[in-house]
């Protein structure tokens, strides 16, 4: 008898003695929590996720279309960045006044190589007001995870407030499953050293949010 | 300290040690509550946390009810998705398996993201017998690791560790391993983490096979879920050209929709976060073979059993396979933050340990029979358990199986235990209060006398009572039994006292 088989008799053999249980998943889960914490205006949503982005340290800017070359030249200087690596489908504007390098992140680039790399510049799939988190999908203008992960730097833009959404249980109604997702809270940290958060280990230790758009 | 827990001794002995250890103490306390304050203010952010409790609940049980089912259903869809699903009924054959994959890449070392399954059935020791170097590389881990030290904290293993202590492991252990500790490294948790970095980035990007656990499997998408604060679990799940994952049959949870419960009350409840810093969601090899090389283009995952259909078959036993491993239950156990997390004797430390480990091992060893009773029943556990595990009530069925035996399951075989040896004081106490229960006529006689003699009672029991009644005061008998007090002013209703 294969293991497959075996565990298999295993359960079913443990559950004789319970009742048989014919309800359907949707009568058995009783759904009474909230979709949403909260009503909350759009723009309140929004001043929701910078607050709470900037609670785990990250970096919150906010500017208008018009200004978001200035602003990301003008982040990657301040980090001192010599080269940045970006996604395939970024739009090109995005990083047009920038002076620093841009290096292609292609198929066959090492993780080495990207670990000489001093910052990413990405989009999002989609960020959540209420714990202040970004998801990347490796869409075109996200790319690869490993992007977002090795380099020290990341800069990520959302799109506000159409990208912003209030809760977890949102979130998760926006994204396909199928897709690699990175869920990503302010900057890498850990607990581990006495039950106490200390920002930064292996992922980026600079965590920058640009919310474009809006008011 | 040896990094195993085989031949632990039974509870009691191994706490007494503990207790009179001043540094783990401090260090246990400090963290604990810590912990503690910060848990009760993330969860008191969400009104609504009684209702996702019970949800959290309620998916669980469903999930366990209809287990083969969704067992075969993640088995479709992850193989669909185009990864490998493998299956272990027990820890030698997971570790077998897991050997032979990584073998089969050619490689000898890998690198891995902080997995209590992995834990539990030793796959570490196993790989090192093989040959397979393994690199644990969450932080906690690698201070485990690094110290050849035991784990004493599901989410913080090295909990028992002070920050001075962490640095001279550091300081002296890490050139052993790979690139060493800075010269001149103080013990701020920063500099701390800044080694573990720059120590463990090479091995990062040169790995070609990582390992995993998983928090949650979904089995309608086939999707893994790993829930991690430092990015090791990240790198581990994408650098690599292969990725295995071994999970306890108990982490698939339906539908895609009910992650939105579970990644709620987990953060929270484990590292008191609105949310941890990254979680990682792939399906089969989704990203790597099919997108633009993406991650791993090979994903093995390994279901694993291991005493968990063992469990399952106890119906009061079972509820203990909810558990999403968040360690709310040791942070507020007034047991665990005295006696520390290697006194239980296994990877899962505290009250959900007590509960999980005698039932995964069976109750013969001597500290399996032992944890069901390291615990005061203070019920602070199942207050704070964010998937409602009524701890007590699993600790006072435990005890009952281990003082009077009874039938049970093991290794998928019915089996009647014998009751354990050392209770016969207890039994036959026990056995006396049922007769006196049973016949009235002598409790009453006994009731009486007990009250007529009440002046000559010592107030210490002697013999081996004496420990008890050392540190306790004996119950006063009073002066007249409750029932001739009824019966002669019928409850005072007369205004006779």
């Amino acid at each position: 008898m294969s293991s497959r088989e075996r565990i298999l008799g295993r359960v079913r053999r443990a559950l004789a003695d319970v009742p048989d249980d014919a309800r359907p998943y949707e009568e058995t889960i009783v759904r009474g929590y909230l979709r949403e914490h909260g009503q909350r205006s759009a723009a309140r949503t929004v001043d929701l996720l910078a607050e709470n982005l900037a609670d785990y340290r990250a970096i919150v800017h906010r500017c208008a279309d018009g200004q978001l070359p200035e602003l990301l030249a003008r982040l990657l200087t301040a980090h001192g960045s010599r080269s940045v690596v970006v996604p395939p489908g970024l739009p090109s504007r995005w990083l047009g006044a920038v002076d620093a390098p841009l290096v292609q992140d292609l198929a066959a680039s090492t993780a080495a190589e990207l670990d000489e790399v001093d910052s990413v510049v990405t989009g999002c799939a989609v960020a959540v007001a209420e714990t202040g988190t970004i998801v990347l999908d490796g869409s075109p203008d996200q790319g690869r995870r490993r992007i977002t992960l090795v380099p020290d730097h990341h800069v990520c833009v959302v799109r506000v407030p159409d990208q912003v959404v209030s809760s977890v249980p949102r979130a998760l109604e926006r994204l396909d499953p199928k897709r690699p997702l990175t869920w990503i809270s302010g900057p890498s940290a850990t607990s581990d050293i006495e039950l106490d958060r200390v920002e930064g280990v292996h992922g980026p230790r600079t965590l920058e949010v640009v919310l474009l758009g809006g008011s | 300290m040896s990094g195993t827990f085989v031949g632990m001794p039974a509870f009691p002995e191994a706490a007494r040690e503990a207790v009179g250890d001043e540094t783990l103490r401090g260090n246990l306390r400090h963290a604990t509550h810590t912990i503690r304050d910060k848990r009760a203010r993330a969860v008191a952010e969400l009104d609504d946390w009684a209702a996702l409790r019970e949800a959290g609940k309620r998916i669980k049980d469903h999930t366990l009810r209809h287990l083969d089912r969704y067992l075969v259903q993640v088995e479709e869809a992850v193989t669909a998705a185009g990864g490998t699903v493998h299956w272990a009924a027990d820890a030698d054959e997971a570790n077998e398996i897991v050997a032979r994959l990584v073998k089969e890449t050619g490689e000898s070392e890998v690198v891995k993201v902080k997995s209590m399954a992995t834990q539990e059935i030793a796959l570490n020791e196993a790989l090192q017998a093989q040959g397979i170097r393994a690199y644990e590389t969450d932080l906690a881990e690698l201070i485990v690791q690094l110290g050849k030290d035991r784990p004493s904290h599901i989410l913080v293993p090295a909990i028992h560790r002070n920050r001075g202590e962490i640095r001279d492991i550091f300081r002296s252990e890490m050139s052993e391993w790979g690139r060493p500790a800075p010269e001149d490294l103080t013990d701020t948790p920063a500099e701390l983490a800044e080694a573990a970095r720059l120590h463990l980035r090479e091995k990062f990007l040169r790995a070609k096979v990582g390992i995993s656990g998983a928090n949650f499997v979904v089995a309608e998408t086939g999707t893994l879920v790993v829930v991690e604060s430092e990015g090791n679990g990240r790198m581990c799940l994408t650098l690599p050209e292969t990725l295995i994952s071994v999970v306890g049959i108990e982490k698939i949870v339906p539908r895609w929709q009910d992650l939105e419960v579970f990644l709620q009350t987990l953060p929270r409840s484990s590292t008191a976060e609105r949310m941890n810093p990254y979680t990682s969601m792939w399906t089969g090899t989704g990203g790597g073979r099919n997108g633009e090389g993406d991650g791993p283009r090979t994903f093995h995952l390994v279901l694993l059993d291991n005493g968990r259909t063992d469990t399952l078959a106890d119906e009061v036993g079972r509820q203990a396979l909810r558990c999403i491993r968040c360690s709310a239950c040791l942070n507020v156990c007034p047991v665990y933050e005295r006696a520390g997390g290697h006194a239980y004797g296994s990877v899962y430390p505290g009250p959900i340990g007590a509960i999980l480990s005698p039932q995964l091992r069976g109750t013969e060893s001597e500290i399996d029979a032992s944890l069901p009773y390291a615990s005061s029943l203070c019920g602070a556990c199942y207050e704070v358990c964010p998937v409602a595990i009524d701890i007590p009530e699993v600790l006072v069925h435990l005890r009952e199986r281990v003082v009077q035996g009874g039938p049970a399951v093991r290794n998928g075989n019915r089996v009647v235990l014998k009751p354990a040896g050392g209770h016969a004081a207890e039994r036959a106490a026990m056995r006396a209060a049922q007769w006196a229960f049973t016949h009235p006529g002598a409790l009453r006689t006994g009731q009486r006398l007990a009250s007529r003699t009440r002046r000559l009672h010592p107030r210490t029991l002697p013999g081996p009572g004496r420990a008890w009644s050392g540190s306790r005061d004996l119950p006063a008998v009073p002066a007249e039994p409750f029932r001739d007090w009824w019966q002669r002013t019928r409850g005072g209703r007369d205004g006779a006292k």
